[in-house]
């Protein structure tokens, strides 16, 4: 039987954990204090070391993300993404709305490490509670000498601006947040140049996830060797699981990385809903794969062993799927929210992902025939690849893995598909 | 679409004091446009073309920029707003929990399609994707607030309660 470990959910469950005192008897700020007193490039090496690995999608290791900043730079921001909106994904959520200081000592200690005056904290404007408790952090963090002019009695300054964003997936791209802070649309930008070089108002720019940010505290507490000691060599330190769909309890779980999916769906989770049979397994938002019940068996939860298994842990949004699920109809929902959310400015995305999301439509009310499935197939393999971002990908692998593993419910669909029986082995 | 309606906006003594603090944060005059939209719109309650123009001379600007701007997120509310907008989740976690059933009810219930206003203008029902509170399904947002693990029978009582008032 597994149970959870908690390292960055450890305080969530407290009384006010949302506030400056709570977090204080916790021992909050000390890593703070302890870095300021370090040289910048110890803290991140510290971060190196401990192999930290970026929580808002790609896994891209954060020390390393840190050290492509030019050494000749004039001016550093850090953007902390908080837009979390990949379906499937809650877990930033939650770490705003109830330990809003873990994310802003992680961005205290980062700007420390990346000689940064000023973060800006991008939040999704549906979150309401969570932004006023943000608001009413950083506020209290000003007035205790965290922010501002000298920082921790330092000398240093860092001020942290929250931009509320309002309604756009799209700006979870880091690209496009730039650029929505700016006043621009929010649209992804060309790369290169890399946001490290040219991003926020031209300046040398870090993105951070808010998770990947709140680690930091506790790998500066503990020590890189001690946070490695927990999860894998190449995925280490634990990760916040959001878990959704046909299980008995659904929510936010801190966990090991390269913990087996198995366990955490049976012990962490209770099994399927129902007691139902297992159908299919979304590991890491909806952008990533599906897998079918009998991978997901077999998958442990860390970015190598995903991939390895032809999927990706991405954000680490698990959506669970149980037999009676019509997979039609769950892609359906899919490519509906990718028509919806597309920006617009690539012709292959934006006609693409409406053709792809009228041709599944299509094909789950019954009314297309076997032409429109292969023009669907045709259509995802020409979206992806010739964009500026990769949210073509993100259409594209949810189309050929729902398309491919679980064909025949899509044939069987078809006007003119084949008689049932005659599949039967095909 | 904007409503080209005349109305009186403007910001309050607090508000240019906020406006004052933050511009310095952001480098270029366009970087204020969407602190300002939020300001008008928790103020007013919606944005107008006047208040577009506000905001364009606030942000050194065309008020076509700011309608640009503006019309890019789905969250500025154009027109005068609505007593009650309940936006049903209807992304795929919520589906798997039954978002379509809680969607229908409400249809039913109001009298509307997704998408539409009841006559009275107290109610608008739209169908939106994941808010981010998937583990909780169904849920809705009405007005700013979440609701979350819903049942045909919670969402009438909340209608009841609505409709009351
Ligand atoms: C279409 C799209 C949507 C994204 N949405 C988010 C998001 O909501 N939150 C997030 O942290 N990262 C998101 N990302 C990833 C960011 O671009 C970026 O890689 C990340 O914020 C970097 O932080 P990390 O290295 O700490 O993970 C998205 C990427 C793409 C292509
Ligand atoms: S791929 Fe799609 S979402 Fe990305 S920049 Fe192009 S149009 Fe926008
Ligand atoms: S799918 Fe409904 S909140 Fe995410």
């Amino acid at each position: 039987m597994i149970e959870e470990t908690k390292v960055l959910t450890s305080r969530i469950h407290k009384k006010d954990s949302h506030t400056l005192e709570s977090y204080r008897e916790d021992g909050g700020y000390e890593a703070a204090a302890m870095a300021l007193a370090m040289d910048p490039d110890e803290v991140t090496a510290i971060v190196k070391d401990s192999g930290l690995r970026g929580r808002g999608g790609a896994g891209f290791p954060t020390g390393l993300k840190w050290t492509f900043l030019p050494k000749d730079r004039d001016f550093t921001y850090l953007c902390v993404n908080a837009d979390e909106s990949e379906p499937g994904t809650f877990k930033d959520r939650v770490i705003l709305d109830l330990d809003p200081h873990l994310m802003i000592e992680g961005t205290v200690i980062s700007c420390h490490a990346l000689k940064s005056e000023h973060a800006f904290i991008y939040i999704r404007g549906e979150f309401c509670r969570p932004y006023r408790r943000l608001v009413a952090a950083v506020q209290e963090a000003y007035e205790a000498g965290i922010l501002g002019d000298n920082v921790l009695g330092t000398g240093r300054k860092l001020d942290i601006t929250i931009h509320k964003g309002a309604g756009a997936y799209i700006c979870g791209e880091e690209t496009a947040l730039l650029n929505s802070i700016e006043g621009l649309r929010g649209q992804p930008r060309i790369k290169p140049p890399f946001p490290t070089n040219h991003g926020l108002f031209g300046r040398s720019t870090v993105i951070n996830n808010v998770e990947t940010l709140a680690n930091v505290p506790v790998i500066l507490k503990e020590g890189a060797e001690v946070y490695r000691s927990r999860g894998t060599e190449k995925s280490p330190g634990t990760r916040l699981f959001s878990v959704s769909g046909h299980v008995e309890r659904p929510g936010v779980y801190e966990l090991e990385h390269g913990v087996s999916f198995k366990d955490m769906l049976n012990d962490i989770c209770g099994g399927v809903k129902g007691g139902r049979a297992l159908k299919a397994v979304v590991p890491g938002g909806s952008s990533v794969p599906v897998l079918t019940a009998e991978e997901s068996m077999k998958l442990q939860m860390d970015f190598e062993s995903c991939q390895e298994c032809g999927t990706m842990l991405g954000s680490a949004g698990v959506i669970v799927m149980d037999e009676t699920t019509d997979m039609v109809w769950a892609l359906d929902k899919l490519t509906h929210f990718y028509a919806h959310e597309s920006c617009g400015q690539c012709t292959p995305c934006r006609e693409g992902t409406g053709w792809v999301a009228e041709l599944v439509h299509l094909i789950n009310q019954g009314r297309a025939k076997s032409a429109d499935f292969d023009k669907l197939i045709d259509l995802g393999t020409q979206i992806c690849g010739n964009t500026i971002c990769v949210f073509s990908d993100a259409v594209f692998m949810p189309v050929m893995s729902y398309t491919t593993k679980f064909r025949s419910e899509f044939e069987s669909k078809l006007i003119d598909s084949a008689p049932v029986h005659e599949k039967v082995g095909a | 679409m904007a409503t080209t309606e005349k109305t009186e906006v403007k910001f309050s003594e607090a508000r240019k004091q906020e406006i004052e603090r933050i511009r310095g944060r952001y480098e270029t005059p366009r970087g204020l446009i969407m602190p300002l939209l939020w300001m008008i719109q928790d103020d007013y309650g919606w944005i107008s073309y006047d208040a577009m123009e506000l905001i364009a001379g606030e942000c050194e600007t065309s008020p076509a920029w700011v309608y640009s701007i503006a019309t890019f997120y789905t969250m500025f509310e154009l027109e005068k707003p609505i007593r009650y907008h309940l936006q049903v989740c209807n992304t795929l976690s919520c589906g798997l929990c039954g978002s379509e059933s809680i969607l229908a009810h409400l249809e039913d219930r109001l009298g509307i399609q997704a998408g539409e206003s009841t006559e009275d203008g107290r109610f608008r029902l739209t169908a939106v994707e994941c808010l981010a509170s998937c583990g909780t399904g169904p849920m809705m947002q009405m007005n700013d607030e979440y609701y979350e693990s819903l049942t045909t029978e919670k969402v009438d009582a909340m209608l009841e309660e609505w409709n009351c008032d």
